[in-house]
This record gives structure tokens, sequence and C-alpha cells, in this order.
């Protein structure tokens, strides 16, 4: 195992031995191969930098380079956005560690050394963010490289392997040219990746942001501090910011935008589908702290009158957030609000048991003005996970769930 | 599309909750005076609303430039004060300056960038100098930590508390407050200890002094051409402008969240705090300069002999406020300093740091806070340490460590890769870079003078 830090500043040889320059950079190119060195930079004082190519290198070891072309072979450098550079790009820079789900710095690069038919291979393996390579850092000619190695063996060490590297690009343009994608941290728990975010700068936040499919957008903005929340919405443009509010549920698209100055709430909200804009509109005519400002407006209700089986299929039909749903409420012939079904009672019911028989008692719901205070105490109460919240004919027009309350009590 | 009446209605607005007309009840008469009212309101909140948008940014230069006054500070002022009255009153307002330009670009790089001190010094210049860099830091800020404890110690003792409990208990205060707190709460925590402050514009009233002159030697600068004058005006720059106030006030407002669009606030914020914390340095020097120098007890070694000579002068009540300001400021110093150098050690190698983590998240952050305090506190807890030596070696630290950091914030304030138009005008980079070399020379004589003539001079920590 190589590190970057040994190779770079190293002497690099041509065929001949004859001294070409020291190696400066150290360049992969993503579009061919996500992990071989690709090109090395040879610096030579005064005169302009070659370029040696990754079939050049007859033997790498720390400190020296030989190649297997003669010098007047090598190429002049031209520089290339395309061309992910070792030291400028990476060494000291943060990324996103994906399996351990954090920002970390870049201490030192790990490369592999390959030797097939005269040439050597290199790729990068792993970087280490841990102490080893700190003190491989601060004490390189120093004192002797055995004694840095005795001395790491004895230090622990924190490396991430290189699939796990995701590196952080403000620029779009280049994350192309890089083949940057962030399908690993669309994998992510939102919340994991609201976490990440909150540990870069605004301009990185802004670009994973936008670079992320919609729906993990909407799911990690929903998770993230509120001011960054704002923040983040404010500068994206309003047509993307549309797109992702539509992902969320309307209850929280309504919070962020009632955190927006007006006049940006009002093109965000341009943008967005009619029916999508028209449901947000409407919750955000309730203050924040009632139960109409907590209360979504995606619920799911059907006749008391029905049986099992028929709800069941209904659900599977409707497009319902699973993980989300705890329980149905009930509507009377007259579309009032009649109680509410516990999807554990649903659970156990027989396929024609009817949903009035099913009813959780008390028959509980609140008026879309009713302060947060009395949301929560009747949640406490009654061990609620959903609370339904009817207009003043009794009319159910949403639901709070269990999840908001909890954000709420703690944000207080 | 949805039609454009409709949005106009559900547009979620604040100022539209429906009130009733009081008009119709009302005399005729009263209807101008209504108009007029609801004008001066409309000025009116136009002025809060922009009162409240410095508000949600105000903080972090505020409480970076109070917290300069912290024990050694005050001991300096106070022999300024005590050796030459108002005489060196005038230098006030060139560090009023200086601190506020070498200040803003710190907020600046972190309102523009998102990114702290060591954090954009790691990224641009790399590992090693990075490393000395903070590492410097450590141990001068170590140094400070055992002088904040040391005030703390000498004001309670004025009170008549032991050190053997004033310092744990302050220690274990200090732990507590940020081990437990947010960012949000500390801040509060923090601003409160700025007010507290004003206790020295109280002891300056009560010492009763010709505010007349006192204004007259702010303005009007009067130089002595004498060692020992030259040596009291370095000591008051030196310890008015410390190298780790630079990280700490970057850190304050990237750990804020402050906006880049919040940055006329966050200037806003450094310049209130630079004045503020130069108007207590005014009250300290002309509360010490009416009593201690006129009548003639021109030479204290530190603030809280000053406190003591203040008793007969001017009164209980004004060595008391003296007293309380010092142990205000040594506390306050005492809990933003081993936070701020935490901060810079993690940020720079790239441990988890801030408050707002948790202690298993974040463990060598804590560890280093922790660390810190206890380092100081045992310091100051041994039996005949030599308390003076340790201030020498602080001042000297600091001296050295701040033009280097000094140079590193013009070179990265400038990278237009960094920081976009926001660089340093020509104009501000005439004056930053006057200031820093100034800075430089005179921290330079100080450490000089400290080192080898530290026990000739009166009017320096350690004579």
């Amino acid at each position: 195992m190589l590190h970057a830090t040994e190779l770079l500043g190293g002497e690099a040889y041509d065929r001949d031995g004859h001294f070409v320059g020291r190696v400066n950079e150290l360049f992969i190119e993503p579009a061919d191969q996500p992990n071989r060195i690709a090109r090395v930079l040879l610096g030579r004082g005064k005169y302009l930098p070659l370029v040696a190519r990754y079939d050049h290198l007859a033997f790498v070891a720390p400190g020296v380079l030989k190649l297997n072309v003669q010098e007047k072979e090598l190429e002049h450098y031209h520089p290339n956005e395309g061309w992910l550079a070792m030291r400028k790009d990476l060494l000291d820079q943060q990324i996103i560690d994906t399996s351990g789900r954090k920002v970390v710095r870049v201490n030192d690069i790990g490369i592999a050394d390959q030797r097939t038919n005269g040439t050597v291979e290199l790729r990068v393996t792993q970087v280490d963010v841990g102490l080893t390579g700190a003190a491989r850092r601060l004490l390189q000619g120093v004192v002797s490289p055995g004694m840095i190695r005795r001395l790491e063996a004895k230090l622990p060490t924190r490396v991430i392997p290189w699939e796990f590297v995701n590196l952080i690009e403000s620029d779009p343009l280049r994350r192309v040219k890089l083949r940057i994608t962030h399908q690993k941290l669309e994998r992510m728990h939102p919340a994991d990746l609201a976490d990440i975010m909150e540990d870069l700068s605004p301009v990185e936040r802004q670009s994973i942001i936008s670079s992320l499919d919609e729906e993990t957008a909407a799911e990690a903005l929903a998770e993230l501090d509120k001011r960054l929340t704002t923040q983040i919405v404010e500068t994206l443009d309003p047509e993307k910011a549309a797109d992702i509010l539509e992902e969320m549920d309307p209850d929280q698209a309504a919070d962020v935008l009632a955190d927006l100055t007006p006049q940006i709430s009002q093109d965000v909200l341009r943008e967005m589908p009619g029916e999508e804009a028209r449901e947000v509109r409407e919750l955000l005519k309730f203050e924040a702290n009632t139960a109409g400002g907590m209360m979504n407006t995606d619920f799911i209700f059907v006749g008391e009158t029905a049986t099992r089986a028929e709800v069941i299929a209904w659900i599977r039909e409707m497009d319902v957030d699973l993980e989300q749903l705890y329980s149905i409420f009930l509507i009377n012939q007259n579309s009032l609000f009649s109680g509410s079904v516990a999807i554990g009672r649903l659970l156990l019911a027989s396929p024609d048991e009817r949903m009035e028989e099913l009813k959780s008692e008390p028959l509980l719901s609140v008026p879309p003005d009713a302060q947060e205070r009395e949301v929560f105490e009747l949640f406490d109460k009654y061990n609620l996970h959903n609370l339904s919240v009817v207009d003043d004919e009794g009319r159910p027009i949403g639901a709070i769930a269990v999840d908001d309350v909890v954000t709420r009590l703690r944000n207080r | 599309m949805p039609d454009v009446e409709k949005q106009e209605e559900t547009r979620p607005q604040v100022e539209s909750s429906p009130r009733g007309s009081p008009g119709t009840l009302l005399p005729a008469w009263v209807e101008p005076w209504r108009e007029r009212f609801a004008a001066w309101g409309k000025t009116t909140r136009h002025w809060r609303r922009r009162l409240l948008l410095f508000l949600a940014v105000v903080g972090p230069g505020v409480i970076t430039s109070n917290v300069d006054n912290d024990a050694g500070g005050i001991s300096v002022y106070s022999q300024a004060g005590a050796m030459y009255g108002y005489a060196l009153l005038w230098s006030l307002i060139p560090m009023t300056i200086a601190l506020y330009v070498t200040e803003e670009m710190c907020a600046r790089m972190g309102v523009v960038t998102g990114k702290g001190l060591s954090d954009l010094i790691r990224e641009e210049f790399g590992f090693r100098p990075t490393f000395f860099i903070i590492f410097a830091g450590l141990i001068v800020d170590m140094g400070n930590v055992a002088a904040e404890f040391a005030g703390v110690a000498a004001s309670m003792q004025i009170f008549g508390i032991s050190k053997y409990i004033s310092v744990p208990l302050a220690g274990l205060a200090v732990w507590i407050l940020v081990l437990r707190g947010t960012y949000r709460q500390v801040e509060k925590i923090f601003l409160a200890a700025c007010v507290l402050y004003l206790s020295y514009v109280a002891s300056a009233f009560l010492a009763k002094p010709e505010w007349l002159l006192a204004a007259k030697d702010t303005v009007i600068p009067t130089m002595h051409i004498d060692g020992a004058y030259l040596l009291m005006l370095t000591a008051l720059v030196g310890t008015t402008i410390a190298p780790w106030q630079f990280f700490y006030l970057q850190a304050s407002f990237v750990e804020k969240r402050v906006a880049a669009r919040q940055y006329p606030q966050a200037r806003a914020d450094v310049m209130v705090g630079s004045i503020s914390c130069m108007l207590i340095v005014f009250f300290i020097i002309v509360c010490t300069g009416a009593t201690l120098h006129t009548s003639g007890h021109t030479n204290i070694t530190d603030a809280s002999e000053a406190a003591l000579a203040l008793t007969p002068l001017a009164g209980k009540w004004a060595a008391s406020l003296f007293a309380f300001g010092l142990l205000n400021a040594s506390l306050f110093a005492a809990s933003i300093l081993p936070l701020s150098t935490a901060h810079v050690i993690c940020e720079g190698m790239g441990f988890e740091a801030g408050i707002d983590h948790k202690f298993k998240d974040a463990p060598i952050f804590y560890g280093l806070y922790t660390g810190m305090i206890v380092v100081g506190a045992i310091v100051i807890l041994i039996p005949g340490a030599p308390l003076q030596r340790i201030l020498i070696l602080s001042q000297v630290g600091n001296g050295v460590w701040l033009p280097i950091v000094l140079i590193f914030i013009l070179l990265l304030v400038n990278r237009r890769d960094l920081m976009g138009d926001q660089v340093n005008t020509r104009t501000f980079n005439g004056v930053a870079w006057v200031t820093t070399i100034a800075m430089i020379v005179l921290t330079l004589v100080l450490v000089y003078v400290s080192i080898f003539h530290s026990g000739s001079v009166p009017g320096l920590p350690g004579s």
C-alpha cells in the first residue's frame, strides 16, 4: 500500500535514468476508470510541466517514480476539468463517508500498486481520515520513513474504502465531468442525509440538494433544521423548489412556505400544480400553532358501514404512505366525522366486520383553531397516534399525526 | 393555471388579521390623529423590522469583541489609567478601527464561505501549516485560560472568598454551561455577560471624573516620547486584539448559520461589538484615571489591586462594581477561550466539533474543552504557582501567534475563488495591511519587552 503524500513530491526518472521532474499531482479520469491513477503531473521548475500516462509507469515507490519511456515522448500538461486531482480536489478536503454517514476530512489517500508485465498500475483504494494519515503528514521528511511506519502501526487507523467516498463538488458542470453522482446519498435515510448537510457549507448544501432526485431532496429538507430549509429553498429557483415541495406532505410544504418571504412563497406556489397548490394554500390559512397549522390533508376516510374487506381493497388501490398510516377515519352518511379505527384492530378483524364495530372510544376530534397545547394534551391523555381535525359542521378536513406532535414538542 | 385573484386572497400574510374598525364609534377629531399614529406606526414598523433583522444575527461580533476585555486586558487598562490618567484615551479610536477592520474580514469569510478559519487554512494551505497554527494556539490559549482563572481568584478574594473555593466552582460552572447548552442558549448567556460589563460604566460614574477633559483627551492625541509610555500603548493594543478571537468569531458566524444575504447585519454586529468593547475600555481608564492617577496611586500591578485601591477614593460601591466586572470578564473569557480552542483544533484536524453535537459524537472536542478548563484551574490552585510568569508567557504567545494568523486571514480574504465579489476592495486592503503591519510591529515590541525587560517596566504584567 502506497500513499498519495509519499508519491507527491517524489522524483521521476525516464527510461534512460535521466531526471525528468517532481511529481506534482496525480489525476484520476473518472470518465474512463473510477479509481485508476490515469495521469501523473511532473513539475520541472521553470520549464513547462509534463504528463506521464498510466502505461508509462515502470516502477513506483515512496519518493521515486521510474518511467518506461523517454522524456521527449511525454506530453505537455493541459489542465482538464474532467480529471480528479488528488492533491487539489481530495487531500485536506471534506468528503462524505456514505457508509459511516458523516462528513470527514481527508488526511491521506491509499493507493494500491499492481505490477503487470513491465508497467505498474496505481489504483486508489481508500482515503485515510484518521490519526495515521495525520502523523504521516506531520512527520514526513522530519524523521525516517521507518520510524513513521513504526509509529503508524501503534495508532488507530480510520480509513474509508474508495467506493464509499462521495466527493463534494459545488460546481454542477464540473460535477458532471467528474461523473459524481449522489446515488449513494439517495439510498441513505433522509435523517442521516440531513445531518450530513448540516455539516457542510451553504454552497455545498445547495449543490447536493439540487442534484438529488426530488423525492429524496424533499425528505431530507423535511428533516433539516428549519433555518437551513428556509435558506436552501430561498436560493433554489422557484421551479425546482416547487418540484421538491410537491414531493412533501402538504403540511410540511406549508410549513416551509410559511417561513419564506411572501414574494418567494408566491413564486413557488405558482410553479406547483393546481391540486397540490390548492391544498397547501388551504393549510397556509391556518395559524402555525393551531391544529389547522399542524394537520395534514392527506388522510384516509371511509364510510362507517364499509366492511374490512372493502376497506383493505380500497387501501390497496390508493397510493397511501403506509409508513405513516396509523388509523383510518370514518364518516357517516351525512359525510360527518363519526370515529376512527386503529390499524391494529383492522388487522385482526374478520373480512365482513363493519368499520363502526371497530371504532375506538371515545370519539375524539379538534376544530382547526384549537391551540397546539390542547392537541398535545389530547395526544398525551389518550395515547393517540392520529387525531382528526373537523370543520364547524363536523366534516373531517385533516389529520394530525404523532410525528408532527413530537417534532413540535422538541422545537418548543 | 390557477386564477390570480384567488392567490391574492390566500397568500400567507401576517398583517391581514381582521381587527375591526373603531372609527365609527369615535368622535370626528380622532380621525386625523389616528392617521398620524398610523403613519408613525408604519415608520416605526420599518425600523422595528430592521432591528429584528439585526437581532436575528447579533451575537458573534458583540461577544467576541467584549470577551477581549478579559482579566489580562482589564489589568492593563487599569494600569494605563493609573499611570497616565486620560493621556492614553486617544489610542482607543484607532484601536476601534483596527479591531473592526480585522474582525470584519473574518465575519465576511464566515458568512460567504460557510467555513471556519482553520477549515479554510487547512483546505488552502495544507496539513502542516494548519497543524502548527492550531497547536501554537492550543499552548497560547492554555496560558490565557490559566490567566482567566487567576482573574476569577483575584476578584473573588476581594469579596473574601478563597481561591480554593472560587476557582473549582467557576471551572465547574463554565464546563456545565457549554456541555449542557445548545448554541442559542449559550449565546444568550454570553450576551447577558456582555451587558454586565456595564458595571464599569457605573464605577466610572461613581469615580466622578472630569468628563470634559476625558472627552478632549479621547479626540486629541497627546504623545509622550518616553519608553514607558510607548510600552503601555503597545500593551493596550496587544491585549485588545488577540489571535484566537478571529477563529472564534468566524466559527460562531458559521455555527449560527448566518446566510450571505444577512451579511449587512453581521457587519453591523461586528461594528457594534468593536465600539462597545472600546467604550468599556474607555470607562475603565476613566475610572482609574480619575481616582488612582489623581491621588498618586500610579503604580499598580493588576486589576484586583486597582479595585482595592478604589475603596478609599471612590467608595465601597465603585470598588465592588470594579471587582464584579473583573469576575464577569474572567468567567466569560474562561468559558469562551477553551470553547474556541477546541473548535479550532477539531475543525482543522477534521474531528467533529461544535456544542450542538452530543458528547459521544464529538469526544475529542469535548475532551479538549474539558482538559483546558481542568488544567487552567489546577495551575492556579497549585500553591506558589508562577502566575506572573504564566501571564507573561501567554502574552508573548499571543504576540508571536498574531502576525501569522493575520497574514493568513489577509491571504484568504483576497482569494476570489473563495470569496467571489466579496474580496477586499483596494482601499480596505490598504487599511487592513497597514493595521496588520502596525499590529505586528507593536506586538513584536511587546514580546521583546515581556521577555527581556519584564521586571523593569511598570505597566506590564509581571512588573
